[in-house]
């Protein structure tokens, strides 16, 4: 088996023409022009952000206060509500979508396996992933203002993340539990071990350094939504704890909000709220590497 | 089910094993009912509006909904912007996308191939009213003179003519298009990496041992194998384009005249339309209205991805 990319060149053969060689070489510049393509909206989106929004959240109070009593003109106060009402937010949806979202997974790799529910099941979850966020909220609003006529607030935007968190949280878990060799299992039947405390016991922990970080990413996606908070909640510029009640801002929110107002502070706020946001994604994205590597350290120790 | 694990089942007095089981299958229930909950009622919340709007649902372009006596409400429009402002996203988004695909898994050296991977994926995480900051206040003003030149050059052809909103300012589909194909280029490279990788090493180096050149290797061999994940990807992207909300929401400016299908139009496209009215939810039928939009991006999603896994069988991860 040669693993070579390209025959050894034999001068029995017809040399490759000129042509050929030329057209395989243009196409190789431009695969890799494609990818550089990619890299420039990135990192020119990132210098934009880190160098408009440096300025605010180098402000002392940026991250301790609110906006309560600042002025449209004023650039004081800090975006503390918001950041709390983005962390609450998402984490009452990770309350709830993570023990649905990995039952769900549980359901599909242990129980349902190919039966016909399971691949319906796999099916809506796909379909789940797919759908707009926007529509997400929608769905919340009919159900849970409408139809059972509850108030807005941050209760009902963690509801649509619920909706939006859950097929990756099933995505993640269902792809970590099938890579559980069946050697596990059938070595804990033969302890005479039930299948509930063979899946909780042997099962699950084997998957968890997958599972946790799958949940943290799942977690991050979320937080960056606005289509949920502009339909769900109302904005607040001052911190407001109840999550079952009244406005709350939201980083997202807030950057919306002071889209509007045209003043510079308004602007400094909105794309230090950009920074900020980005700072706590990227925060979240790498402790959920930093835990799945801490996790299979500690069993494969 | 193995012998053992059957064994362990049918012991007596495994009440935790009963509740695991019934919880996981009601979970696997739950999750297929709720798709069949969120068209339910959306239609549920959208009838009564459709029942009294005085415009045609499908044919009209008006969006009035200020008068609950007098509503008049059409997605003429906004099946317009939304169709163009993605497709053309899918048509700039896919060959970068075939193309970063090609490099990760041919050309790029193996042990930086995943790093490289992870950094197209860094594009999904930045939030989408990110991008639509970055798209209206950064990007557009550099697109600008781009534009411009586009509409003068090639404004005889229909799609590059002069719209209902001004180019100056760039808040027209042409740079909604842009920033939601940068969005889509993770989800598509993605689908597509992963059914190159797939190509069977022995058709390659059939290629090879006919004299293939890398080019020819990868036109004859991983691209036709990889087609249908490609197209899969493809939808996966377009879909997420058709149900963009907040970045496009802030890129495109309003008009009162119609579209007129070109890229250098404005307007709403259905998740920016619901999204920008949704601070005056508070009457039913009006609302109603907008949900019935909604039902509509709902359904076309919902056929997006379901022709992406059709394509893909069993492809997808």
């Amino acid at each position: 088996m040669t693993t070579t990319t390209r025959p050894p060149r034999q001068t029995a053969f017809i040399p490759i023409s000129t042509g050929r060689r030329a057209r395989s070489a243009t196409w190789g510049i431009l695969v890799v022009a494609a990818f550089v393509v990619a890299l420039i909206p990135l990192a020119w989106l990132l210098i934009i952000v880190i160098t408009r929004g440096f300025e605010a959240i180098v402000s002392p109070t940026w991250w301790t206060n609110s906006l309560k009593g600042v002025l449209p003109e004023q650039f004081a106060g800090g975006v503390y509500h918001a950041i709390y009402g983005t962390l609450v937010q998402a984490g009452i949806a990770a309350l709830i979508a993570v023990p649905l979202g990995i039952l769900i997974a549980i359901y599909l790799v242990e129980y349902g396996k190919k039966s016909p529910l399971a691949r319906l099941a796999t099916f809506m979850v796909d379909v789940l992933s797919g759908i707009p966020s926007i529509v997400a909220a929608l769905f919340v609003f009919s159900l849970w203002i409408v139809t059972l006529g509850f108030q807005q607030s941050a209760f009902a935007v963690a509801l649509a993340l619920v909706l939006l968190m859950i097929p990756v949280v099933v995505r993640s878990t269902e792809e970590m539990l099938r890579i559980v060799p069946d050697d596990l299992r059938e070595a804990s039947y033969a302890l005479g071990l039930s299948k509930a405390v063979t899946i909780m016991r042997v099962v699950l922990p084997t998957a968890s350094s997958g599972i946790v970080s799958g949940i943290l990413l799942a977690i991050a996606r979320v937080m960056g939504e606005t289509a949920p908070v502009l339909v769900l909640v109302g904005y607040s510029r001052a911190m407001n704890y109840d999550v079952f009640e009244g406005n709350m801002a939201s980083l997202p929110l807030l950057i919306y909000t002071e889209l509007i107002n045209p003043l510079p502070a308004g602007q400094l706020r909105a794309w230090g709220a950009a920074l900020t946001l980005i700072i706590i994604i990227a925060v979240i994205n790498i402790a959920a590497t930093a835990i799945a590597r801490f996790l299979n350290r500690k069993q494969n120790a | 089910m193995s012998q053992l694990e059957a064994l362990s089942i049918t012991r007596p007095g495994r009440t935790a094993d009963v509740v695991m089981r019934v919880l996981a299958t009601a979970s696997g229930a739950l999750v297929v009912a709720a798709i069949a909950l969120i068209a339910l009622f959306l239609l549920v919340q959208a009838i009564p509006s459709l029942q009294a709007n005085q415009a045609n649902f499908l044919t009209s372009g008006e969006f009035s909904t200020s008068d609950p006596a007098d509503l008049r409400f059409g997605i003429k429009d906004l099946l317009i912007v939304t169709v163009l402002s993605s497709v053309v996203a899918l048509v700039l988004a896919v060959p970068v996308a075939m193309g970063i695909a090609i490099f990760l898994t041919n050309y790029a050296p193996r042990r930086i191939s995943r790093p490289l991977s992870s950094v197209i994926d860094l594009l999904a995480a930045v939030p989408s009213i990110v991008f639509g900051l970055w798209g209206i206040f950064i990007l557009a003003p550099v697109l600008e003179p781009f534009a411009v030149w586009l509409n003068a050059t090639l404004g005889w052809f229909p799609l590059f003519a002069t719209g209902n909103v001004s180019i100056t300012g760039g808040g027209t589909i042409f740079t909604a298009s842009i920033v939601l194909a940068i969005m889509i280029l993770p989800i598509i490279t993605t689908v597509a990496r992963e059914s190159y990788r797939q190509t069977p090493r022995s058709t390659i180096e059939a290629a090879q041992s006919l004299g293939a050149t890398r080019w020819e290797v990868i036109r004859m061999t991983v691209i036709p194998f990889g087609r249908s994940g490609t197209i899969a990807g493809a939808m996966l992207g377009l879909g997420r384009a058709l149900g963009e909300t907040v970045a496009v929401l802030l890129i495109l400016r309003a008009s009162p005249l119609p579209a007129a299908f070109t890229v250098f139009d404005g307007g709403y496209t259905f998740a920016s339309k619901i999204a920008s009215a949704a601070a005056e939810f508070s009457s039913p039928l009006p609302t109603g209205a907008y949900i019935a939009a909604g039902f509509v991006l709902f359904a076309l999603t919902f056929i997006v991805n379901v022709i992406a896994r059709a394509v893909a069988g069993s492809k997808l991860g």
